[in-house]
């Protein structure tokens, strides 16, 4: 959609290892403004590697990485001034409250005391931390922990944020929370580059998905597309009688039916062009269909075919 | 460097943080109070009426309280570099200041505040433990300015312990063995010359005691407060005290613009 700008996030065969063991193998990802990415992968996948290069936080070994249109190797100050970096590897202190350390974000991206001030309740405010401001953040909860570490990496209203599994742990309220946040940053044009082991988490943020596994992306693509990349879903194509059901069902084989619900389950893989032969197929039989629905598989089914392992979560 | 005109700026931040964190984290400060006044206690009632005769003097417990504070407050240091080095320790380790990497800082900030904030907090404790030295007859009689003199040649001391507890928590992989790794310093003043005088230790213990950092030290602190000859301990004392800032100050600058580990 945003192909005409340059993107937001650019690497190009970045390379990663600790002596010998390789965490990335020459990845390329392209985010584009405005969207939500995701990493998706297992633990050990090399998804926090990636996030801590892209944050400036360590060095690759190899290949090009252009964050907010800053090469990574010559500017890296001028990255570090547009992002806001949230999640497993960076913390809140504990000892500080809440709304200290929003004031500590504040005082070092030196806005203006005024400034840094309001912008702390702003955020307090928005993400319902008003009445625990006060208090130091060893007493949050594991919800509230990470709403202030998202809080904190927004003070300075960042273009670019790089959140790094920011649901792990948290319970399903605050997972739901979570997800409103990301939704209302991108709603704001912020690009959030997430990471993930959920996959139900980026198939519901994200307009575009990478699967890391073992330091290699996988796949990629919108998660329409990875569903497709795998066969295993199903057409299922509804009747307004019995009669037309079972000519169908002499017509196309044996398959799984539902004579209550007058519906037919055929195997597909969803593209246009077996969905054309079916219908083509049925038309020269004279047989009418009420409704037709494509189930593609879920994106369970494409980490499992796709890594080789089934996924956690 | 771009950051570096936010450097006045971002040291404020982060000593400001620094010593917020000393406040709500109370049980350290009273730890680096409370052992130095314990082992006072202890020498000056416990040994000192018999040691103090072995000294010289008018003797007795008059004459060690005299002797042993100068060694007393050297001996509190070492509890500056367990305090500095659980504090960095425990930033490394929480990753906070993974997140101050992220950030476009003047990044010296992150240690020189840490240094400032230890030193603030190292002679707010042992002006307590003088409190209680001269409460129990210490008796100086230093002018101004030999006053002025042993302040600042114990203030160089601290700068170099808590320069080395910086590197102790940078190079420690958890909080405890930050904790734990200072702790052989705390011998130091005793195989110096922090509560007896080291002329009457075997040969080659005497040898290891008048030619390691703490002994020159405290004599150039005693010599000053109770206005005995100083001597070549004073240079001694300044060439140490600097020799290990640096070299801490280098050792710990090399350790945090490493990655960290994997």
């Amino acid at each position: 959609m945003n192909n005409s700008l340059a993107p937001a996030i650019e690497v190009n065969g970045l390379r990663k290892s600790y002596g010998d063991h390789t965490v990335l193998d020459g990845i390329d990802l392209r985010v584009d403004p405005g969207t939500v990415f995701a990493l998706l992968g297992p633990n050990g996948a090399g998804k926090t590697t990636t996030v801590q290069i892209l944050t400036t936080l360590i060095s690759s070994d190899a290949g090009q990485v252009r964050v907010g249109g800053h090469e990574l190797s010559r500017e890296p100050d001028a990255i570090r001034a547009g992002i806001g970096v949230t999640g497993q590897f960076a913390a809140v202190d504990n000892l500080l409250t809440g709304e200290e350390n929003l004031r500590l974000m504040a005082d070092l991206l030196h806005l203006p005391h005024r400034d840094g001030r309001r912008r702390a309740a702003e955020l307090l405010e928005r993400f319902d931390l008003v009445r625990a401001g006060k208090k130091p953040a060893s007493a949050y909860s594991g919800g509230m922990r990470r709403r202030l570490d998202i809080a904190m990496g927004l003070v300075g209203s960042p273009r670019i944020i790089f959140l790094d599994e920011p649901t792990t742990g948290l319970d399903p309220r605050s997972r739901r929370g979570m997800w409103q946040i990301v939704r209302d940053l991108v709603g704001g044009g912020v690009t959030v580059f997430l990471t993930t082991q959920y996959l139900e988490e980026a198939d519901q943020l994200a307009g575009s998905i990478a699967l890391l596994d073992r330091g290699g992306i996988v796949a990629e693509g919108t998660p329409e597309q990875l569903k497709r990349m795998v066969p295993g879903g199903h057409i299922t194509l509804r009747f307004n009688d019995i009669e037309p059901l079972e000519a169908a069902a002499r017509l196309l084989g044996e398959q799984s039916r539902d004579t209550d619900e007058f519906t037919l389950q055929v195997a597909s893989d969803g593209g246009v062009k077996s969905l054309r032969v079916l219908l083509d197929r049925l038309e020269e039989a004279s047989i009418e269909v009420e409704e037709l629905s494509i189930h593609t598989p879920d994106l369970d089914d494409v980490f499992l075919s796709l890594t080789g392992q089934p996924q956690k979560a | 460097m771009s950051t570096s005109k936010y450097a006045l700026r971002d040291t404020r931040t982060m000593l400001r943080r620094n010593l917020k964190r000393i406040l709500r984290y109370p049980s350290m400060t009273l730890i680096v109070v409370a052992i130095p006044v314990v082992f006072l206690l202890l020498f000056v009632y416990v040994f000192g009426g018999t040691v103090g005769d072995g000294i010289g003097g008018v003797g007795g417990r008059a004459e060690y309280v005299n002797y042993v504070t100068p060694g007393i407050l050297l001996f509190g240091v070492v509890g500056a570099a367990t305090s500095t080095a659980v504090t960095v320790a425990m930033d490394m380790t929480e990753g906070i200041v993974a997140r101050f990497r992220t950030m476009s800082i003047f990044r010296p900030a992150i240690l020189t505040s840490h240094v400032v904030a230890s030193v603030v907090q190292q002679v707010v404790s042992s002006a307590l433990v003088l409190g209680v030295a001269l409460l129990i007859g210490f008796d100086p009689n230093a002018n101004f300015g030999q006053w002025m003199g042993a302040i600042g040649v114990f203030l160089l001391f601290v700068l170099a312990v808590t320069w080395f507890g910086v590197g102790i928590g940078l190079a420690s992989k958890s909080v405890e063995s930050a904790s734990n790794a200072p702790m052989p310093l705390m011998l130091l003043p005793f195989l110096g010359s922090g509560f007896v005088p080291t002329d009457k230790m075997p040969a080659w213990l005497g040898w290891f005691a008048d030619n390691q950092p703490f002994t020159p030290v405290i004599e150039t602190m005693r010599g000053l407060l109770m206005g005995t000859h100083v001597g070549g301990d004073a240079i001694a004392a300044i060439a140490w005290c600097v020799g290990i800032s640096v070299a801490c100050f280098v050792w710990a600058r090399r350790r945090i613009n490493r990655e960290p580990g994997h």
